[in-house]
């Protein structure tokens, strides 16, 4: 392997200046175009059908529109033959019977009559219920993952990983709103799952980190630091493409289904990798961690022990 | 001796290995598409009906691929789904409503793989095709049931006990009892303590005034029976739809999961679940004037009811027979050629039914339809729940001569109609009315497609990983994915044991994992090449390299398990799904990457002169 020694640490306000910008960019779109939500989260119906032939989105929205379901949106799915359908939640006609409705609307008057593929509805409740519990899921896993690392390492390496994990989920959310990319209950699986590996990755680094610290008792934290994270680099890049190499299978032969599922994570594993080389440290760094931090308790009777 | 496992050690790597060989064996066989005919009366299906359907199917030319009989129910196995739907169709035809007609997926797991208990991977909807729905219990409903019953069994108990009263009548989530005099006071709070100590009661001031509540206590009561009653009954209707392996789950407080893989009419199925349909008979009023009725002079004796083509007609206020005496329903065709339904009352319906009819021949007396309808609609962005009962009267019949336990009810729209009330009281009522809040529905070819394609990217995405690992870290590398796969072997067996249902991000999950498995690899050879480079020589470098590896791939694994099992814990359904791959696919990369790769790497280099390391 190559001898590295790149001095991340030195550079870090390039890295810190480069984030800011991504996150304040990604905010204004989150706040300004908001996310894409899905029907999980907003409720409504979705139907998906499937043509023999290549489908003609015109007159499938004219005879909808005739119909009057004039908020249906109609675009295709993977393929020119497959068609998706979205229906807002209809005021006046029971959401349960809505697909149906639709469904014999545009087999009726067609020689060729469409074959269902898939529904889903989702009723209010259940789309408030679904967007409560994701926003659980992030909120107690954040603090699960705050508790166990202030408990191996300490809370400054703790508060650090928080960020570098929160920079990568907001980085992530920002892109996936700007693209306008649909957000919803299989997308906020990935984007936990990304939690996991961003903090994962990490971790890795400050686990170096923490052994240099006891180790290496004459050099600077700085120093430290970027010794630690030289010295994981290989396995970060490693690890990285191993994932990235699996996403992009994913990405391109799971299907639209998954589609969106591993744009998030692969987005999700470049700014993992970026953060937890660029941003965990640093933010652990400011926050004024030192080796002192990190020292194994002493414990007198230990010392005594070991002591031939 | 630095890298060497203790003979246990080995063994119990091999063990496991030969463990998850086997149960994820099951996995590699097909399924056969299949039809399963099951009887809805109590005894079960015998050889003798077994032949019927085989001949049965032997005579439209479709290609059985085999038939046996298994727990009471008869399996037919198909080589194709067209033959499979086919035969399902003339079987129903066949058969009638005395028997239920479901396809079906039959594993064709091997005997021996069977009676190890080993299972394939219970596959999800999004795999292989259904319908899911959430139904929500209406609990207001199934309070002011009770409501109901309380007031009426209040009167009837004041009636008993000669208690002279002026009124009891539900007011605003409360029932309200006033008596003549307060002297009655007494007897009635006496009554109220003995027999309704479920009601909490309150005292106006006015003396002959007291209001009853329904307790905490009891409510919780009335709900939870709401939703096991609705259960019950939703479970027998299932039954009655004929779906193989149906899950039918309480979520939550007021909420029941129904699934049924493999049902494609959803109309049908939504209809059977969601709707309370029952019968009620009445004697006609035949001594009161319809149209004084109409123009709103209704005797108190009787209520207005209209006919299906809209006509008005006077019924007897007490009811003759509901639909919760009714003990057996069947559907059929009338000596006219109508849809009739044919109905068998228990012992207490048959008696009020004899004495009745017996009273009153050349009478005319009516059958009513009853039909709760439930739309939750969205009006102005609020959410309105919209309750209808719909009652019309769908025959008026003279009786000829006096009836009780068995008889006919015609006057129904169609013999579909027939056969879905007959099956709605055979399968009881539903304690209180459900509303479908969510619905996922997965047609079968997209079942299959989902299949496909997460299969097709699991094995690319498997094949790059090994590529990359056996390029770059040479003979460790081929280890690693010796371990690799073996973890995915693990992953799957340990699935299949558990029959956790495996969905389309679950198939992602386990992909995720491969790719990330090889992380806890990667740390450990990359320290093994760091002591190289600080001239170590090889064998403590390998035993450094795992052992200082160790604590970084618990720490790190360990957060990325935290956010899996909260993803676990909240998710729901498909997510669901992934988080238990994801979970699983942690706890065993950790093993295989750690231990099986050291064993392998021991075996290849311990305990000899080794002089440089492929990696």
């Amino acid at each position: 392997m190559l001898k590295k020694n790149i001095n991340f640490i030195g550079n870090r306000k390039v890295a810190l200046i480069f984030s800011a910008v991504l996150m304040v960019i990604s905010i204004a779109s989150l706040a300004v175009r908001g996310l894409q939500m899905g029907i999980d989260f907003t409720g409504g119906t979705l139907i998906e059908v499937g043509y023999k032939q290549a489908a003609d989105l015109t007159a499938l929205r004219n005879t909808l529109d005739k119909a009057g379901f004039t908020d249906a949106t109609v675009q295709n799915f993977g393929t020119t033959k497959d068609v998706l359908i979205r229906l807002k939640l209809h005021e006046g006609i029971s959401s349960a019977e809505l697909s149906g409705q639709v469904l014999s609307v545009i087999n009726k008057n067609t020689a060729e009559p469409a074959s269902l593929r898939r529904v889903e509805f989702v009723g209010p409740q259940v789309g408030e219920d679904l967007a409560q519990d994701g926003f659980l899921a992030l909120l107690y896993s954040t603090i699960g993952i705050l508790i166990y690392i202030a408990w191996r390492f300490e809370w400054k390496f703790s508060t650090g990983a928080i960020i570098a994990t929160l920079h990568d989920v907001i980085v992530t959310m920002g892109f996936f709103s700007i693209l306008g990319l649909e957000f919803d209950l299989t997308v906020l699986a990935a984007v936990l799952a990304l939690i996991g590996y961003s903090l994962n990755d990490t971790i890795v680094v400050y686990d170096r980190i923490r052994e240099n610290f006891r180790l290496l008792r004459n050099k600077s934290t700085e120093e430290i630091m970027n010794i630690s994270i030289n010295e994981t680099l290989s396995r970060t890049i490693m690890t990285s493409v191993t994932v990235m190499l699996v996403l992009v299978s994913l990405f391109f032969l799971g299907g639209e289904v998954i589609h969106n599922f591993s744009i998030v994570l692969l987005f999700g594993v470049i700014f993992g990798t970026y953060s937890s080389i660029f941003i965990a440290s640093p933010a652990a760094l400011m926050l004024g961690i030192s080796p002192e931090d990190l020292m194994l308790p002493v414990k007198e009777g230990a010392t005594l022990d070991s002591r031939p | 001796m630095q890298n060497h496992f203790p003979l246990w050690k080995n063994l119990l790597i091999l063990i496991v290995f030969v463990v998850g060989i086997i149960y994820a064996l099951p996995n590699l066989y097909g399924d056969d598409p299949s039809v399963q005919v099951s009887s809805t009366r109590a005894a079960p299906i015998a050889q003798e009906q077994a032949n019927r359907i085989e001949s049965a199917l032997k005579t439209a030319g479709l290609e059985i691929k085999s038939l046996e009989i298994k727990a009471g129910h008869v399996l037919a196995r198909f080589n194709n789904t067209d033959d499979q739907l086919k035969a399902a169709d003339l079987l129903r035809d066949e058969l009638g409503s005395d028997y239920t007609v479901a396809l079906n997926l039959a594993p064709t797991t091997p005997a021996w793989l069977q009676t190890l208990g080993a299972q394939a991977m219970y596959l999800g909807l999004d795999l292989r095709g259904g319908v899911h729905f959430l139904l929500e219990v209406d609990m207001d409903a199934a309070l002011k049931q009770a409501e109901d019953r309380y007031t009426d069994d209040i009167r009837q108990a004041l009636r008993a006990e000669k208690i002279r009263y002026l009124l009891v009548s539900k007011d605003n989530g409360a029932i309200k009892v006033k008596l003549k005099a307060a002297d009655d006071k007494p007897a009635f709070l006496a009554l109220l303590n003995k027999d309704f100590h479920d009601l909490d009661l309150t005292e106006p001031e006015d003396q002959t005034e007291i209001t009853l509540k329904i307790s905490e206590k009891e409510q919780r009561e009335i709900k939870k029976f709401a939703v096991a009653q609705n259960m019950t009954t939703l479970r027998n209707r299932v039954n009655e739809l004929g779906v193989a392996e149906p899950v039918i789950q309480q979520q939550g407080e007021n909420r029941i999961m129904v699934q049924l893989p493999g049902v494609q009419d959803t109309t049908r199925a939504k209809e059977i679940l969601g709707t309370t349909a029952t019968l009620e008979y009445r004697l006609v009023d035949v001594e009161h004037d319809v149209q004084q009725a109409v123009a709103g002079h209704v005797p108190v004796s009787s209520r207005l009811y209209y006919e299906k083509n809209g006509n008005p007609i006077l019924l007897d206020r007490r009811v003759i027979v509901t639909g919760d005496q009714i003990v057996d329903a069947s559907s059929g065709i009338d000596q006219d050629g109508r849809a009739a339904v044919f109905i068998s009352l228990n012992g207490v319906g048959a008696a009020k039914m004899g004495k009745v009819t017996q009273a009153n021949i050349g009478k005319p007396m009516a059958v009513v339809f009853i039909e709760y309808k439930v739309d939750t609609k969205t009006v102005n962005g609020q959410k309105i729940r919209h309750k209808e009962k719909v009652e019309k009267v769908i025959s008026v019949a003279t009786i000829q001569g006096a009836f009780s336990k068995r008889f006919q009810t015609t006057g129904l729209d169609s013999p579909q109609e027939a056969r879905n009330l007959s099956l709605l009281l055979r399968a009881g009522a539903l304690a209180a009315p459900v509303d479908i809040v969510e619905e996922r529905t997965v047609g079968p070819s997209l079942g299959q497609d989902n299949i496909n394609k997460g299969m097709l990217s699991f094995v690319v995405g498997f094949a790059l990983v090994v590529l990359f690992m056996a390029v770059y870290y040479k003979i460790f590398g081929m280890i690693a994915n010796a371990a690799l796969a073996f973890n995915v072997i693990i992953v799957v067996a340990i699935l299949s044991m558990l029959q956790a249902t495996l969905t389309l991000p679950g198939i992602a999950g386990i992909i995720l994992t491969v790719g990330m498995s090889v992380d806890a690899n990667v740390l450990i050879f990359e320290r093994i090449k760091e002591e190289l480079r600080k001239g170590n020589t090889v064998q403590p470098s390998i035993f450094i390299g795992f052992d200082k590896a160790f604590a970084t791939i618990l720490d790190s694994h360990f957060t990325n398990l935290v956010v899996a099992v909260v993803l676990f814990a909240f998710g729901t359904g498909s997510v669901k799904g992934f988080a238990v791959t994801l979970i699983i696919g942690i706890l065993s990369s950790m093993f295989t990457a750690i231990t099986c790769t050291r064993m392998i790497i021991n075996w290849t280099y311990g305990n000899r002169r080794v002089e440089k390391l492929s990696i």
